[in-house]
């Protein structure tokens, strides 16, 4: 425990915000799903820090982490095989 | 500060500053093809120095080897991940950034895995 791993989480969720611009904009619903798999990715990168933050709680949280991940690509692979159907519509196709 | 903590730390920096950069090629980046780079290599080294960092300070090898074990499986997943997206951006004609041909590719038939023709995998 360097006493970094909270002010990194934190650090990650700050990009997790900035990710949300590229989300709000588009333009494609690949785009969108980009930000939600970011979510993945970096939420695993959060979990694992608060779990050596807190030792209490440490393997519930790596735990977590590895539900997420798996559940990220899950979502990621629905949506590129079954939800993206159409060119051109911008919004609400996925 | 023990060395084996200041090796952490700087781990952990350096997967912190290969997240940020995730996020800056995500924001920055001109098409779908392009964040998809980003999204999946730079995350995912970010998220293995950040695991590698936090398993050298594990308390017994078992956990250490369990933080470990998030980032294959978090690499593996974003590489069929990131396959899938671009192979659907490709088949529904969306062109990377500063391709001219405005002709879409012919959507293949639904729910069939394509396979190379074996005379074009030499």
């Amino acid at each position: 425990m360097t006493g970094l791993e909270a002010p990194l989480a934190l650090f990650l969720l700050v990009n997790l915000l900035a990710a949300l611009i590229r989300a709000a904009r588009g333009p494609t619903p690949a785009d969108r799903m980009l930000a939600a798999l970011l979510f993945g990715t970096t939420g695993v990168g959060v979990l694992l820090l608060m779990a050596h933050s807190r030792e209490a709680v440490a393997m519930p949280l790596v735990d977590t982490a590895l539900v997420l991940a798996l559940l990220a690509a899950i979502a990621g692979v629905a949506f590129a095989r079954r939800a993206w159907q159409a060119a051109g519509r911008d919004d609400d196709a996925a | 500060m023990t060395p084996l903590e200041a090796l952490s730390a700087l781990l952990l920096l350096a997967g912190a500053a290969f997240y940020l950069a995730g996020t800056v090629g995500l924001l920055r980046f001109p098409d779908v093809y392009a964040r998809l780079h980003a999204l999946t290599k730079a995350d995912n080294l970010g998220l293995g120095l950040i695991a590698l960092g936090l398993a050298l300070q594990a308390e017994n090898p078992a956990a250490g080897l369990k933080i470990l074990l998030v980032w294959p499986l978090v690499l593996v997943a974003s590489a069929a991940v990131s396959f899938a997206i671009a192979r659907r951006a490709h088949e529904l004609g969306i062109l990377p950034a500063g391709a001219e041909s405005p002709a879409p590719p012919a959507p293949p038939p639904e729910g069939e895995a394509r396979i190379m023709p074996p005379g074009d995998r030499a």
